[in-house]
């Protein structure tokens, strides 16, 4: 038996997942439209390599990663690409933002795909063929996984995170019921690339079901399935990490400082596609659920329509207001249905105010400390409150605002419904907005000073060249050459006067020409003066 | 009596060496006012204060010939900074032109550019490249979008300020407003 850890603070909402986990997976058909985004990861979006009418197969390559952190997206099933340009994407600004429209030619063929023999390949060829298959983190933050995978040095801990703690989503409890064994070979790739000292997977008590699915799976494979208990951030990497290890990541730090890696169970699940099956990341198990008639999940293809979805799960209920995607913590809500599946969608909720009552007003802070006990990363809202609301930015990086995992803990809990989250996400986006700015002020200052710095050194140069010029000339010029110049000079005043007394085309002229030109000359007189009174 | 003179007399000594030492070994090459108020500039380097760039005006501003305030792109931001940092009372820049345009980087029409190399001579952070009768083109990513090649340009439209479009990559979270319950 494992000794368990515990993080600080924590809450308990209802947990809404026997709504949809009553059912199996369901395959949802390949839809006759899709719109797949080129931003669905976390660093630069990728760059389209498809124009309007190029046909495509399924699992081909349609953007590359633009940049180091960046990942690649491939076209969910064959047909034609009918719109590269920016379309709309489910993000909380509301922004559109690159997207490849494909229109599905029904046959849903396959480009050429190979899995690739990770046992004796070297690692960084594994870690190329998953970076080449888009597989990005789908526990939420969509991070490219061939770079979390990349760890220098000795590995105590690999964590499979299959806490799963969002309430309402139950896409990884069902992926692991049903697909245990796939997921061990996943893990399997993971403990041959990384080497781990120990592998752990930690899952909620409150799927028993999977956890005897993972366990069975597991025997004798080196592989720990522990149940942690049921508690709302679990899920947060750094929070699981503690519950398994009793070791905390530093403020600022990654895991992999601490010996650890923590991957997702979907994620896992994802790689043991792309490295045993050549597959690349181009569809996800999606919970919906919430106010529609059968909740459940369903695997659907990047890109899918939500509105199909919501038809598969037998339509949305008519008091539907809104929808959320992800969890009602820390999901984006969305004002309707016309979106599309993207990597980080686990889970689409129709949302509305019967099911999510709407916010009571926000009233003043009473500093009751509610927030500061709930917070799972002791992190003290109350206080960054009052900075941020005095657009104290300085102060609120000082009491490390930058460590809120956004868990919506402290809004949760809050007495005086205060909506938190959204103070510490304006100061995060300000200050990232200052940094950016100091650093692009620092390289214009450094690139104006080398500007400064290279005319006066051009400066110096032409200065010295015309000198040491003038000091070769002053040598080199001797009496013979000066001579040779002088009669050069005199040669040439000897031609001009031979050329003066040649005859001119002025003279031997009628009389009437003569007198047209003393007029005009007296015209152009008499306009110059003008021109010289006005001036 | 004497001893005391003769103690206070060795203290003088022993501590003006000591001072005149210090005064060697820690000197301060150049103004440091001058750097600490050239880093809260925005270096856009775009010479809408008067002064050939940011750290003359930062000179000009520690040598008190210039008002903090002067700063267009930095604002009143920058400008409150620098009046704390030297100790003089800020007074806001009346007028349009205090207004700081939004952030825009040029743009160079490679259809109308005759290549010229007038705007590159203007840049001051060396943002366009180019050759003699070769189009020229910016670098988006370190212009400063101060302006400068615009009228050094010979060509008309030619040279366009391309406003930053916001987009989810640059985009920023919205300060909360939520309601407050009025009480009677």
């Amino acid at each position: 038996m494992r000794t368990l850890h515990t993080f600080h603070g924590g809450i308990h909402p209802p947990e809404h997942k026997s709504e949809s986990n009553g059912r199996p997976i369901a395959q949802a058909p390949v839809p006759r439209h899709l719109v797949v985004s080129l931003r669905q990861h976390m660093g630069a979006p990728a760059k389209p390599l498809v124009q309007p009418g190029d046909k495509v197969l399924k699992g081909q390559l349609i953007g590359e990663p633009a940049g180091f952190i960046s990942a690649a997206v491939h076209a969910p099933t064959s047909g034609t690409v009918t719109a590269v340009e920016p379309m709309t994407v489910p993000h909380s600004s509301g922004l559109p933002d690159l997207c490849v429209a494909i229109e599905a030619d029904g046959e849903d063929r396959w480009a050429e795909h190979s899995p690739i023999d990770y046992k004796s390949a070297s690692p960084q060829a594994v870690l190329d063929h998953i970076r080449d298959r888009g597989v990005v983190g789908l526990g939420g933050a969509v991070f490219p996984t061939h770079i979390k995978l990349q760890v220098n040095g000795k590995l105590e801990t690999l964590v499979i995170n299959a806490a799963e703690c969002e309430p309402w989503i139950t896409s990884d409890d069902l992926l692991m019921r049903e697909r245990a064994d796939e997921i061990v070979k996943g893990i399997e790739v993971l403990q041959h690339l990384l080497q781990p000292a120990e592998t752990l997977v930690g899952i909620e008590d409150n799927k028993p079901e999977a956890i005897a699915a993972m366990a069975r799976a597991a025997e004798g494979k080196g592989i720990d399935v522990v149940a942690v208990p049921t508690l709302y951030p679990t899920g947060g990497e750094k929070q699981l990490i503690k519950i398994l290890t009793g070791k905390e990541v530093p403020s600022g730090g990654r895991p992999y400082q601490i010996g650890v890696v923590c991957t997702n169970v979907a994620t896992v699940y994802s790689v043991h596609r792309a490295v045993n099956l050549g597959e690349p990341m181009i569809s996800r198990i999606v919970t919906v659920t919430g106010n529609v008639r059968q909740p459940g999940n369903f695997e659907a293809r990047i890109g899918t329509p939500v509105d199909e979805l919501l038809q598969l799960a037998g339509g949305a209920l008519p008091d539907t207001s809104r929808y959320i995607m992800g969890g009602p913590m820390m999901g984006t809500p969305l004002p309707n249905s016309g979106y599309h599946v993207q990597k980080a969608s686990n889970c689409f909720i129709a949302a509305s105010d019967s099911l999510f009552p709407p916010e009571p007003p926000a009233m003043p802070c009473t500093r009751c400390t509610h927030c500061a006990e709930a917070c799972p990363v002791n992190l003290r809202p109350y206080e960054l409150q009052w900075f941020i609301r005095g657009k104290n930015f300085d102060k609120a990086r000082a009491y490390n605002v930058f460590d809120c995992i956004e868990c919506g803990c402290c809004s949760y809990v809050c007495s005086s419904n205060i909506p938190l989250v959204q103070y510490f996400r304006y100061a995060k986006s300000e200050l990232m907005e200052r940094d950016r700015e100091k650093r692009a002020a620092e390289m214009a200052r450094q690139r104006s000073e080398m500007k400064q710095q290279r005319l006066e050194r051009e400066k110096a140069e032409k200065a010295a060249k015309h000198a040491a010029a003038a000091a070769a000339a002053a040598k080199s010029e001797t009496a013979e050459d000066k001579a040779a110049k002088q009669a050069a000079i005199a040669a040439a005043v000897e031609r001009a006067k031979a050329k003066k007394a040649e005859p001119q085309n002025t003279e031997n002229l009628s009389p009437a020409v003569q007198a047209e030109i003393a007029a005009v000359e007296e015209r152009r007189t008499k306009s110059g003066e003008a021109v010289n009174e006005e001036a | 009596m004497l001893t005391a003179i003769i103690v206070m007399a060795a203290i003088a000594l022993v501590l003006g060496a000591v001072l005149g030492y210090a005064s060697i070994k820690f000197k301060v090459e150049g103004n440091p006012l001058v750097e600490q108020i050239d880093a809260l500039l925005p270096q856009t380097q775009c010479g809408q204060c008067g002064y050939p760039g940011c750290k003359p005006y930062a000179e000009a501003v520690a040598s008190g010939e210039a008002a903090p305030n002067l700063c267009i792109p930095g604002g009143p931001g920058a400008g409150q900074a620098i009046a704390d940092l030297v100790g003089v009372p800020y007074e806001p820049l009346g007028g349009e032109a205090a207004e700081p345009a939004p952030k825009a980087v040029a743009a160079i029409d490679e259809k109308t550019c005759i290549g010229c190399t007038a705007c590159i001579k203007a840049c001051p952070v060396d943002a366009i490249i180019g050759a003699t009768k070769q189009v020229h083109t910016v670098i988006s990513a370190v212009c400063t979008g101060c302006g400068l090649c615009e009228p050094a340009c010979p060509v008309e439209e030619c040279i366009i300020m391309d406003p930053v479009k916001t987009d989810i990559g640059n985009w920023k979270w919205e300060y909360p407003t939520y309601e407050v319950k009025k009480v009677a």
